[in-house]
């Protein structure tokens, strides 16, 4: 019975959250810029989440991320421009979302399959080359109208659609945690913490760490396409080795491993550089700080101490009841 | 003559970017193969490198040696004081902690940059002032020239400390196997410092030969430098020093040629291109060696 108090508990929040942003929005107690966020939130929290699957659950290091987000993006507001007069508004936005995150997963597998072999420092250093290859093929093509960007894309994923936006996020969620918690996600987490120990246990390592990486991928293709049909044009300089950084950053942040936690820093870290405009200059030092501390306070005998003490303390607890 | 003059002159260009990934590359490479991680910052030291040289040369107005001597000086010791902070407490870490915290300290310092000498490119024109020479119709310019001859000595000297020198053997044997070295007396702490040192000096080296190319400051400079060096360090053969020198001639040959015969644009995606392909192909580059793993 554990499971399910904990699902009701989930889509309790879900749905809190979503009456109490609805309730702002038409309350018009949001000020305009509060309102333009509202949909940056959601497409972050879809990008840390799929991330979390590659850098927290599997272990390797994605630098990428934005580009198969630009891919999505692209591919998906293409199609919007091109439909916008033949379909309805939803079934429009709908399959766009579907095409970017097909159009990202294929490049996930075309990337993938050759450097997933290799190990992380390698994948790290491709996934960032292949965006900034991704970065110059956009600024060289015509379709997308180069280093201008491509505009005039159909706004049909702003705050006034966020239950479109809602439920789309709440479908990434819902896919990686349950990804997670299934077999499939206990095979990947496995190759995270030994991959020589699963693959003698018969668990296709290469298999299982494509997978998550075209899912990330697919996912990150979705929040793409939400992005541009929020903002209206789509430039390849937002896809550059700083806005995977960011994501990063989101990870690393919320704790590696844990969706939750990547969930709220990708909302806090979205809405505080707009509530700190005055700091904006000092914002990417301090990312850069905060990642460094991060993982020597994480590697530092300080922690090792504190989670021994608690491990001790919880041992005691269950010897006591016993 | 004037196809195969144009082809020459390409090719030469082509050997002067090659020669500067190169000395980048040996950074990447020698600390790949004793501190076994990618110093992702190793790119935004070249930019240091850069800046030091603007500050000492436009700002204090020193002698054009002397400011090398301390840009070369500054960015040896940054090496080696990022390597205490950052990277030591992370020895025993897995090593996408290491990453992590090596792309921190690579955004650290770029942002420093921009904080202090702010986004707007700085023009800043080269110290190197020799002039271009002919030889049989193809034009020389002597910045060419300049370069060939620094990185030549830098590879020269480099080996020979590598080589010859009681540090040298020291860092051959920790990067055979750090723990044996440790047992026969070897300061693995001390020698991790000096690779660092060496290498960050290296990437001074570079970071004056890149910017009396370049001629314009700006904070993110290092970046683009700094990737493509390491994609000449995977080409060669990563942990490979003559694999590094061959691998950034190689791939700045590659440069030059595709930037002048397909497209400016795209060229930076042939780089990276190459270096996919030499995944696929040969993961261990051209004159790495193959390590079987072992349980």
């Amino acid at each position: 019975m554990k499971i399910d108090k904990k699902i009701i508990v989930n889509a309790l929040i879900a749905l809190v959250v979503y009456a109490a942003v609805m309730g702002l929005v038409k309350g018009g107690v949001l000020s305009r810029q509060m309102m333009s966020l509202i949909t940056p939130v959601c497409v972050y929290v879809m990008m840390s989440v799929s991330l979390s699957l590659v850098v927290g659950f599997l272990g390797e290091l994605s630098l990428g991320h934005a580009a198969f987000m630009s891919i999505g993006a692209y591919t998906g507001c293409l199609f919007l421009i091109a439909t916008k007069d033949i379909l309805p508004v939803l079934v429009s936005l709908l399959l766009a979302v579907f095409i970017g995150g097909v159009a990202a997963a294929l490049l996930g597998v075309i990337i993938g399959i050759p450097v997933l072999r290799l190990k992380g420092d390698y994948l790290a250093i491709v996934t960032l080359g292949f965006g900034e290859i991704i970065k110059s093929v956009f600024n060289s093509l015509k379709i997308t109208g180069g280093a201008k960007g491509l505009s005039k894309i159909p706004l049909v994923a702003t705050y006034k659609n966020f239950t479109f936006v809602f439920i789309l996020m709440l479908l990434v969620i819902l896919l990686v945690s349950h990804l997670v918690n299934s077999r499939h996600g206990r095979a990947v987490c496995a190759i995270r913490d030994n991959y020589i120990a699963a693959e003698a246990v018969g668990i296709p390592v290469s298999r299982y760490k494509i997978l998550a990486f075209v899912i990330a991928a697919f996912m990150a293709g979705m929040a793409g396409v939400i992005y541009g049909a929020n903002l209206g044009i789509l430039k390849p300089a937002n896809f550059d080795y700083n806005a995977s950084i960011e994501i990063l950053v989101m990870v690393v942040l919320g704790g590696m491993g844990s969706i939750k936690g990547s969930i709220i820093a990708a909302v806090i870290l979205t809405l505080l550089p707009e509530l700190l405009r005055g700091a904006s200059d000092y914002r990417m030092l301090i990312y850069a700080i905060a990642l460094i501390a991060m993982m020597l306070f994480n590697n530092s005998s300080f922690k090792r101490n504190l989670t021994e003490k608690r491990n001790l303390q919880q041992a005691e607890k269950l010897s006591k009841e016993v | 003559m004037s196809l195969i003059n144009a082809i020459l002159e390409q090719l030469l260009n082509g050997l002067r970017t090659g020669s500067i990934y190169a000395l980048i590359a040996l950074g990447y490479t020698m600390v790949y193969g004793i501190a076994k991680m990618i110093n992702f910052a190793h790119g935004d030291i070249i930019m240091v490198g850069a800046y030091t040289l603007y500050v000492c040369v436009s700002l204090l107005h020193l002698h054009p040696i002397l400011a090398v001597v301390i840009t070369i000086l500054v960015c040896a010791l940054l090496g080696v004081v990022i390597e205490k902070i950052a990277y030591k407490p992370l020895r025993q870490a897995p090593p996408l902690a290491v990453l992590i915290t090596a792309i921190g300290v690579s955004y650290l310092l770029q942002n420093l940059a921009l904080l202090i000498f702010k986004a707007t490119p700085i023009p800043f024109a080269s110290i190197i002032k020799v002039p271009s020479i002919k030889i049989g119709g193809v034009h020389v310019s002597g910045l060419t020239i300049v370069t060939l001859i620094v990185t030549t000595i830098s590879m020269i000297l480099l080996t020979l400390f590598i080589n010859k020198t009681k540090a040298g053997r020291a860092m051959r044997a920790v990067s055979e196997d750090k723990g044996a070295a440790e047992l026969m007396g070897v300061n693995v702490n001390q020698t991790i410092s000096i690779t660092f040192a060496v290498g960050s000096a290296l990437a001074a080296v570079a970071g004056v030969l890149f910017i009396a190319q370049y001629e314009t400051l700006l904070p993110t400079l290092g970046a683009l430098p700094g990737i493509k060096a390491f994609v000449a360090a995977v080409l060669g053969g990563i942990g490979s020093i003559p694999g590094a020198m061959l691998g950034g001639l190689i791939l700045g040959i590659i440069e030059s040629l595709a930037k002048a015969y397909i497209s400016t644009q795209l060229s930076d995606a042939i780089v990276f291109s190459v270096l996919v392909i030499v995944l696929l192909v040969k993961p261990s580059g051209l004159l790495g060696k193959m390590k079987i793993e072992k349980v």
